[in-house]
């Protein structure tokens, strides 16, 4: 998995003994924990992990191995528009991989990634729910129905300016 | 208790027990690849993963996995039948479609468990043909990781985590990009890696392997410009016998020396003399620190031994803050070295610059020991190279010795005499008991009524026991495995320890059990057996009492001068370094 290096300043770290705190400490609790520091960085670099595997007793190893195992978590920052492509089912059969294509074509960068600028990362999802309006794309909160490939340049265009 | 039947065998078992354990109570050996068990230690790796151990059950519509199924009254298994074989094969020819198949040129071939398994079952086309993972390979100091090799059992997982509580190994990434690895995907020498080789000792493929140092050996014994010294540790010579068919057990010193001789080596010593030497000078700290904690200074016991590079290591990463508590004498390998290049060398009129120290090792750590700076002088290590008891069993293959039919030879002098003490070091226990002879007997003055403090002996994880020093009574504790380790030592952090001296090892059984040795596939009675032929060896001794060794008298009149003396305390002793801070070196890839 991709990553940057940070250096945590004190509240940072104090945060994550808070995040750690409000679950006991229970390493059992570990993905609620990476769940809600990811919410509260918006990633989780090494660092984090592990000053979590510190202040829950378990080796560090085992903290990225639950990272890495679930697509949610991130070791990079996500860009300002988070972009993701619903590529379950209803999307997929519908041409999901072609409007994924033309995002990578036009950012050149891969899935899980961010444009050097920050201003774009691109993921995958399995099902927004809404599967009529297939293929489905999300920037941030904003849902976009019935997206062809052409229309991937008209999308990016809304944050250009 | 459960009655089935198993292959129309009546079999009754606990409730509980695994199909596998009860087919094994009647002799019917299931096939299988991720489980693994160490006798009745706890150690065990059950993740039900692999499936090659399916079975039939009567009455039950899909295949059952015999090492994580609970039998049941009444219940009907069927181990042979087509349908299983069937599964198993496939399952096998699945796991072979991603591994690659240059098992001629494999450091693991003819003890590969993979290798063993798909001759057995007869294998001999792959009808599955798809994508290969792979994975760069990562070399540390000790140990080799070739995850393309990987079978994804996690039984080094689980070794490293559970039982040596070390935590280096994890199961990361998902899918066909699972891996195992340390955290970030850092290689080995940038993690709290102990390089204590359990994981190398349990790997069933040739994923984990040793770094391989036979051929710098057969250069050095080439090169006619060095004097090539070789020290053997004591458990090397009751295991190397196993590679080449001998029962477990077997003692083969005498062999081991005559072998050694004929590959080359120019002086055939034993690191048993260097065991010795630890004794004189760790037992008379041991004497020093207990004088200092009777006259009131509580903090100075307990002692620890120090002879473990991996525990050494261990304690360096993970409890920085009682660095003072071991004790700080160099382990035996090490003493050997500076022992050999200062003063032998002298006595021989050889240049320190043209002696080669080989050691052969039951232990993997001992490579990354030789290898640290604090042990090398005018840059130049005090032990060239480590081999393990396997990398030594491919030499003599490689020489074409036919170890077997050797005649018994003896240790050349002054550095390989050795007392008995010395060489139960091998095993769980014997360092501390070692210790007590030599401590007992200059503590008191006098003579000890028996040597064999059965007391101190066993395989149970922590042991204990008080010896009466005359009226003293010394409280001795002893671990082996990591994390039977760390349990004393947080007793000692909390206060509640109550122990004078305490002997840990870092290998299940201590060296006997080293990453190093010959494999034992999770036999125990062949650790076992290993360890009562040391208490034989020294049994058959005519000396077995370190301080009694003539030619340690004689090397401390001629050069070291006394115990914890200024020479030895240059030459024989060492510090310890914080290594709880370790920056994060992030190299990996992605594997989109």
């Amino acid at each position: 998995m991709s990553s940057i290096k940070v250096e945590l300043k004190q509240c940072e770290i104090e945060k994550i003994k808070e995040i750690c705190q409000s679950f006991n400490n229970d390493p059992g609790e570990l993905i609620n924990v990476l769940h809600k520091a990811q919410g509260h960085f918006g990633y989780l670099p090494a660092e984090v992990q592990e000053q979590i595997a510190d202040e829950l007793k378990i080796p560090v190893a085992k903290v990225y191995g639950v990272v890495t195992f679930y697509s949610f978590f991130t070791m990079l920052p996500k860009g300002q528009h988070p972009i993701s492509i619903c590529t379950g089912t209803a999307c997929y059969v519908r041409g999901a991989e072609k409007v994924l294509d033309e995002f990578r074509r036009i950012l050149k960068i891969k899935v899980g990634d961010t444009t050097p600028d920050g201003k774009f990362s691109l993921s995958c999802l399995r099902c927004v729910g809404a599967c009529g309006l297939a293929p489905v794309v999300m920037v941030g909160e904003k849902v976009y129905g019935r997206v062809s490939p052409d229309g991937v340049k008209d999308i990016l265009g809304e944050y250009s300016k | 208790m459960i009655k089935l039947t198993i292959d129309n065998k009546n079999v009754e078992v606990t409730k509980g027990t695994s199909i596998l354990h009860a087919a094994k109570s009647v002799g019917i050996k299931i096939p299988t690849l991720c489980y693994f068990k160490l006798g009745d230690m706890p150690i065990e790796n059950r993740p039900g993963g692999c499936r090659v151990c399916v079975v039939e059950v009567q009455g039950r519509r899909n295949l059952a996995p015999a090492c994580v199924t609970e039998v049941t009254e009444g219940m009907v298994v069927k181990t042979h039948t087509i349908r299983a074989l069937n599964a198993r094969k496939t399952v096998l020819e699945l796991i072979l479609s991603d591994h690659p198949t240059d098992c001629l040129v494999c450091a693991k071939s003819g003890n590969c468990e993979l290798q063993t398994l798909a001759q057995d079952m007869g294998i001999r086309q792959l009808h599955y043909e798809g994508q290969q993972s792979h994975y760069r390979e990562d070399t540390s100091p000790s140990i080799i990781r070739d995850m393309d090799k990987c079978v994804r059992c996690r039984r080094c997982e689980m070794m490293c985590n559970e039982v040596q509580t070390v935590g280096v190994l994890s199961g990361i990434n998902r899918g066909f990009n699972s891996v195992v690895s340390p955290a970030f995907e850092m290689n080995l020498d940038h993690s709290v890696c102990t390089y204590c080789g359990q994981c190398v000792a349990v790997c069933p493929t040739g994923a984990l392997t040793e770094v391989d140092h036979t051929n710098a050996v057969i250069r050095a014994l080439a090169d006619p410009t060095k004097t090539v010294v070789v020290q053997t540790a004591p458990a090397v010579r009751a295991a190397l016998g196993e590679e080449f068919g001998m029962k477990p057990g077997t003692l083969v010193t005498g062999k081991m020396v005559a072998a050694l001789r004929q590959l080359g080596f120019d002086y055939v010593f034993d690191t048993d003399f260097a065991a010795d030497l630890t004794i004189m000078e760790e037992g008379t700290e041991l004497l020093k620190r207990l004088g200092e904690y009777l006259a009131g200074d509580k903090t100075k016991l307990p002692i620890l031994t120090s002879c473990c590079p991996a525990w050494v290591k261990f304690f360096e990463h993970q409890f920085p803050d009682m660095m003072d508590i071991p004790s700080t004498a160099k382990s035996p390998q090490q003493m050997f070295g500076p022992i050999a290049k200062e003063y032998f060398a002298q006595k021989i009129n050889v240049d320190r610059k043209d002696m080669v120290v080989v050691s052969i090792m039951p232990c993997l750590a001992k490579k990354y020991e030789c290898s640290r700076d604090e042990f090398k002088h005018y840059d130049m290590p005090d032990v060239d190279y480590s081999i393990s008891t396997r990398e030594l069993a491919n030499l003599i293959k490689q020489a074409n010795l036919q170890f077997e039919t050797l005649a018994d030879e003896e240790f050349d002098q002054p550095l390989g005499e050795s007392t008995g003490a010395s060489v139960i070091f091998g095993t769980t226990g014997g360092v501390i008991e070692a210790a007590v002879r030599t401590a007992y007997e200059v503590h008191t003055g006098k003579k000890l009524p028996k040597l064999d403090f059965t007391e101190l002996r066993g395989m149970e994880g922590i042991r204990s026991a008080t010896i009466d020093f005359d009226g003293l009574p010394i409280s001795i504790g002893i671990a082996h495995g990591l994390g039977n380790a760390r349990k004393l030592l947080e007793d000692i952090r909390a206060g509640k320890s109550t122990f004078h001296a305490i002997e840990i090892m870092a290998c299940p059984g201590g060296c006997i059990g080293g990453g190093g040795q010959p494999l034992h596939h999770g036999d125990l009675s062949i650790l076992k057996a290993r360890q009562q032929a040391l208490y034989r060896e020294d049994a058959g001794k005519p000396l077995r009492k370190s301080h009694e060794n003539p030619f340690i008298i004689q090397l401390y009149k001629e050069f070291l001068g006394k115990p914890l003396g200024e020479k030895s305390h240059h030459l024989l002793h060492t510090s310890y370094f914080d290594r709880s801070k370790l920056p994060i070196y992030i190299q990996a890839k992605d594997h989109e």
